[in-house]
């Protein structure tokens, strides 16, 4: 299942240039290295975003991402390394690749102008004969649902319409590559949704090879095809988002992507495809792919734990790993409520559960309850060493 | 207080019998004033975008100096372009003193400070994340500076009218380096001047009052693009 189970920190990428079959990457990055006060922010030996995919570059502040985005706008000239666009390095030809990407930012950055000069402008500026900008300024502000705007001055509108004007903007230039700098996370959340929405169609739509750096979970899940992970400057994990999100690479990747449960487990038993680690708490089972390490962190998402009564437990399944443990703390997560619950040996475990469920099995702090997930909801992170 | 009065019917008598003098003087006055700030602004705004967008050693004394510039006080320009004009002087042999070229350009002098300053700081205004979405925009160097400009055109306009403010209101350079001949270098604030001198209250009131319609009408106009709320 995951092919993400190589040794920490630096699992190899996979390799954009080998003939496996898919099309050549539209992106290339190798041996990136970017330096920013002096400081390399950014080393990336080999990154690539294949044609017609969203790529998501995610990470924590100061994780290099942004740096990667800009470099890849040719904003920042990198210490060494190549950056490609379909097999062409992309500094032979600053202004011509620049001309082949569209960028958006975090903020809505528009000209002084009415919403269609705006976009008519920067139809200009690629050359585009003038009796085409209008029309094909229209029709895609009309694609965004702002061509109601089209005559109002981009200072009259407000956050939510102004990124639409970029995103406009963006896709009447028919770019190669569209690079998006966490171009949704300044909006409020209804505004964020629908616009969200109305992307991904357009995205899909167009088949436009995308890179789009944002912090926000959903926002990758909604929107990538694949998923980046830096952290530190260096790309830790990449891979399907469904993967990066429940089989983190290594320990700093899982709790970045919000895996809140990692045990140290030993290895006790393995028999087709399914290891079981002794982690404090109980035995373990977990889904593995090849040969189980005799030493691994358990990674389980706190969303894929279910929470029962002890007496109301269904019959135990190979398929189910079921814990025993008590309530020790309840705190609210959104629409979610946290639970910390206390497992045998010290263990500890964080599970989410909907407020009708919590008052539905009438839990408090100190309710016994039983965990219980599936063996494939598990993943094992190989580690070295003793742990202690 | 009597005078005073006689001095305003004088001057309104001046204006509506059309003085030849007067209208001279007055086209004078705007032809060097537009001259010397066209040549401002040709230097100076290219000088002020560059030291708004580059960073480069030496920028800061660079960037002191120009503020040096915006209050130095004219007679200092007049007496440094005297001397370098003066018939012994380095470009002496150019023949320059005492004409309006010299009055030219001493106001220049006396404008690129202005410019320099007032367009460097509309040009720092502009959001650095615009400048970087224009260059990924596709933007090739000329087509970045345009927009830039346009961008900044509110804050280019305030360099506009500082720059001819100063020159068409200034005196002493224009005393010293033009000699406010008759005819030939006499200007609108040189003449005011020389009428108070002599008693000549009414022309000078005739006068003073001509340079301030002068100065609010060419105001007027630079506000009225200025304020615009969608320029086309």
């Amino acid at each position: 299942m995951s092919s993400n189970n190589a040794a920490p920190p630096d699992p190899p990428a996979r390799d954009p240039l080998r003939g496996d079959g898919r099309a050549r990457a539209a992106v290339e990055v190798r041996d990136l290295e970017v330096e920013r006060g002096g400081r390399v922010v950014l080393r990336l030996p080999a990154f690539a975003a294949p044609r017609g995919q969203v790529t998501a570059v995610i990470g924590p502040n100061g994780s290099g991402k942004s740096t990667l985005l800009a470099a890849l706008q040719l904003l920042i000239k990198p210490r060494r390394g190549v950056l490609s666009l379909d097999g062409a390095p992309m500094w032979d030809d600053p202004l011509g690749t620049r001309r082949r990407t569209a960028s958006v930012f975090q903020e809505a950055l528009l000209l002084s102008m009415s919403v269609r000069r705006n976009v008519e402008t920067a139809l200009g500026l690629h050359k585009v004969p003038r009796a085409e900008r209008r029309a094909r300024a229209m029709r895609w502000l009309r694609r965004l649902g702002v061509d109601g705007l089209a005559e109002r001055h981009a200072r009259e509108l407000s956050g939510g319409e102004a990124q639409r004007v970029s995103l406009a903007r963006a896709f009447a230039l028919e770019p190669a590559l569209l690079l998006l700098d966490e171009p949704f996370s300044a909006l409020d959340a209804p505004t964020r949704t629908a616009l969200i929405d109305d992307f991904a169609a357009i995205v899909h739509e167009t088949g436009v090879t995308t890179v789009l750096v944002t912090h926000d979970r959903e926002e990758a899940l909604r929107l990538a095809d694949l998923v980046a992970l830096l952290i530190g400057g260096t790309l830790r994990q990449s891979g399907p988002p469904e993967t990066v999100f429940s089989a983190p690479a290594d320990p700093e990747v899982a709790a970045f992507v919000g895996v809140e449960n990692v045990w140290p487990g030993a290895l006790r038993a393995q028999a087709r495809g399914v290891a079981t680690y002794a982690v404090a708490g109980g035995d373990v089972d977990v889904v593995i792919d090849g040969a189980a390490a005799p030493a691994a962190l358990v990674c389980v998402r706190p969303e894929q734990i279910t929470l029962d009564l002890p007496d109301h437990a269904g019959p135990p399944t190979s398929a189910r790993n079921r814990l025993p443990g008590r309530v020790a703390a309840i705190e609210p997560a959104g629409a979610l409520v946290r639970l910390r619950l206390a497992l045998a040996d010290e263990g500890v475990m964080v599970a989410t559960l909907t407020r009708p469920s919590l008052e539905a099995l009438e839990l408090e702090v100190g309710s016994p309850l039983v965990a219980s997930f599936k063996a494939s909801a598990a993943h094992a992170i190989p580690h070295q060493g003793a742990f202690g | 207080m009597e005078f005073l009065w006689d001095g305003l019917r004088e001057a309104v008598k001046l204006w509506l019998s059309g003085d030849p003098e007067i209208i001279e003087i007055t086209l004078r006055t705007l032809g060097i004033s537009i001259v010397a700030t066209s040549l401002s602004l040709a230097v100076g705004v290219p000088i002020g975008a560059a030291l708004a967008l580059k960073s480069f050693p030496g920028r800061r004394p660079v960037v002191a100096l120009v503020n040096t510039g915006m209050g130095m006080p004219p007679v200092v320009v007049g007496l440094v372009v005297a001397l370098i004009l003066w018939r012994s002087g380095p470009l002496g042999a150019l023949e320059l003193i005492y004409t309006p070229s010299a009055m030219v350009l001493a106001q220049f002098l006396i404008a690129v400070p202005l410019v320099v300053g007032f367009s460097m700081a509309s040009i720092q205004q502009i959001n650095p994340r615009l400048l970087d979405q224009i260059v990924s925009l596709g933007a090739s160097r000329p087509q970045f500076l345009w927009l830039i400009v346009r961008e900044a055109r509110l804050g280019l306009l305030a360099a506009l009218m500082a720059g001819f403010g100063a020159v068409i209101s200034e005196v002493g350079a224009a005393l010293m380096v033009g000699g406010n001949i008759a005819g030939e270098t006499r200007v609108l604030t040189t003449a005011t001047a020389l009428e108070t001198s002599r008693g000549n209250f009414e022309v000078a009131i005739a006068l003073g009052v001509v340079l301030l319609v002068l100065a609010y009408v060419v105001n007027l106009i630079f506000t009225g693009v200025q304020q615009q709320r969608r320029p086309a």
